[in-house]
């Protein structure tokens, strides 16, 4: 499982893309995507909601359970994925690309975010 | 209770493959290989491969045998014939389900009791109290056998291609020793996935070899190695209960809906007639809460303990919930009170962490195969 070197992490599992005109994209990772197994249902936060870090901004299920989804910054949402909405699947498949959840304007970025190998050193131990 | 969790002869095996594992009932139990989605659909349309060997095997032998399963269990087990099985239960003194159970009659005078993993010890401590004064010898064979099962419409011809048993001659609910692949086996046509299927009991030591032919037997036919999440989803389909879901020590048969299972007109006197008696006939008169099916019109899935409500009321709880591969859509079974028990009654739903989601209610099974 390898985690991309551009995006940062958070202890969640979620991941977050570097900002382009202030808006990063927030996805979960490979690691959690498998921890799920078949994500079959997706509510993700709404264009306009304020989302803050380190707190829950929608939800995720799987077959066997039900999971919060955190946000790894805080800021606005400009974007729902609504091909994860409509295919829950993506989340599995593509966890870093077509999967990926929301984009947010970011207001605050926490300083704890991890690097992909402080990331995969974090999720296999 | 050993804080160590057992692993299952194919252990290593299952690592060696990818399985997620997890913990069920001491055990360290595949979950899933790959997609549980995927798995759960080869069995219904190929072919799926299980490690059951979880499950708690008691044989009971002796000229007392059946007399003591009949005065033990609440089915008529001196009616089962030789080579056939019996879907049965144990109950307590006050007619609450200790456990759901296969009867197996291996011999004249000679059964295997299977128990769930979870459950085994009480049955095994049950049957064994409730021995005295019978002809009869009670013998833990946890040990003593691994069970791999094969389950879904192309299972038959899986299994044809390793044995020489005649599986056209075994029906639903039997059982006979046989070869299969090499290896001696207890081969038994029953499975809790809804769909045709062979269980096979084996000695732990010729598990991973059986397990090995029989994944080679079925690659062509587009067979997968199953976990235990698949296996959840696919008894659900089918309607079938779970124990510490469906039925519980607070449940008799008769609350479950499973009545038929309780033979009073057997000889003798068996543990839990008398309550099971008044249970009956509280179930005629008045029916406590009934079990259901419920199908969500919208996409957010019931848990088990989730409240059913209607009408702004708590009317009954989820006892097993789950997102159906088949149906494409989250289903539950859930207990509630007879008012809202009729299928198509409107106005119920599911309160799903505060949010009343719509349901149908309808009758169980969910699926049931073509024959």
């Amino acid at each position: 499982m390898s985690n991309p070197q551009q995006l940062r992490y958070s202890k969640e599992h979620e991941w977050l893309s570097d900002a382009e005109d202030g808006v990063s994209t927030v996805g979960i990772t490979e690691f959690a995507a498998s921890a799920l197994g078949d994500v079959v249902y997706a509510q993700l936060p709404q264009v306009g909601d304020t989302v803050i870090a380190g707190e829950t901004c929608g939800e995720l299920e799987s077959t066997k359970s039900v999971s919060d989804l955190y946000s790894p910054v805080s800021g606005e949402v400009t974007e729902a994925n609504q091909n994860v909405v409509d295919d829950p699947s993506l989340v599995n498949s593509a966890p870093f690309e077509g999967g990926w959840l929301f984009k947010v304007r970011v207001s605050e970025e926490p300083k704890d975010l991890l690097s992909a190998d402080e990331y995969s050193a974090f999720s296999s131990s | 209770m050993s804080n160590a969790h057992r692993q299952t002869a194919l252990d290593a095996l299952h690592r060696s493959l990818g399985a997620t594992m997890t913990d069920f009932a001491g055990w360290d139990m595949p979950l899933r290989y790959g997609s549980e989605r995927d798995e759960h659909l080869a069995v219904r349309t190929r072919a799926g491969l299980f490690d059951l060997s979880h499950m708690g095997e008691i044989t009971v032998t002796g000229p007392g045998a059946a007399a003591l399963l009949d005065h033990a269990l609440v089915g008529n087990i001196g009616s089962v014939g030789l080579g056939r099985a019996r879907y049965t239960m144990i109950c307590r003194a006050d007619g609450g389900i200790l456990d759901d159970l296969i009867v197996y009659r291996l011999g004249e005078t000679e059964y295997m009791v299977v128990a769930n993993a979870g459950n085994a010890q009480i049955v095994l401590d049950a049957i064994t109290e409730r021995s005295a004064g019978f002809d009869a010898e009670v013998r833990d064979d946890r040990d003593a056998y691994a069970l791999i099962a094969i389950q879904g419409p192309e299972s038959s011809g899986i299994l044809k291609s390793v044995t020489d048993a005649d599986l056209d001659g075994l029906k639903y609910y039997a059982g006979l020793p046989g070869t299969v692949a090499g290896v001696p086996a207890l081969i038994a046509r029953t499975g809790y996935t809804g769909e045709d299927g062979f269980e096979l009991f084996v000695e732990p030591r010729h598990a991973e070899s059986l397990w090995r032919a029989l994944t080679e037997a079925g690659e062509p036919a587009g067979m997968v190695p199953c976990g235990l999440s698949c296996r959840d989803t696919l008894r659900l389909e089918a309607g079938m209960p779970l124990y510490g879901h469906e039925l519980t020590t607070d449940l008799t048969p008769f609350d479950a809906g499973l009545g038929r299972v309780v033979k009073f007109e057997k000889a003798g006197d068996f543990v839990g007639r008398e309550a099971l008696t008044a249970a009956a006939e509280r179930a005629e008169t008045a029916p406590p809460r009934k079990l259901v099916g419920l199908i969500a019109k919208g996409r957010r899935v019931p848990r088990a303990g989730y409240p059913v409500v209607a009408g702004g009321a708590v009317i009954g709880e989820v006892t097993s919930g789950a997102p159906s591969p088949t149906l494409g859509k989250p289903i539950a079974i859930a207990y509630v009170d007879a008012a809202h028990a009729a299928p198509g009654t409107e106005g119920v739903g599911v309160d799903i962490r505060g949010t009343h989601e719509p349901y149908e209610v309808v009758a169980l099974p969910f699926y049931k195969r073509e024959k």
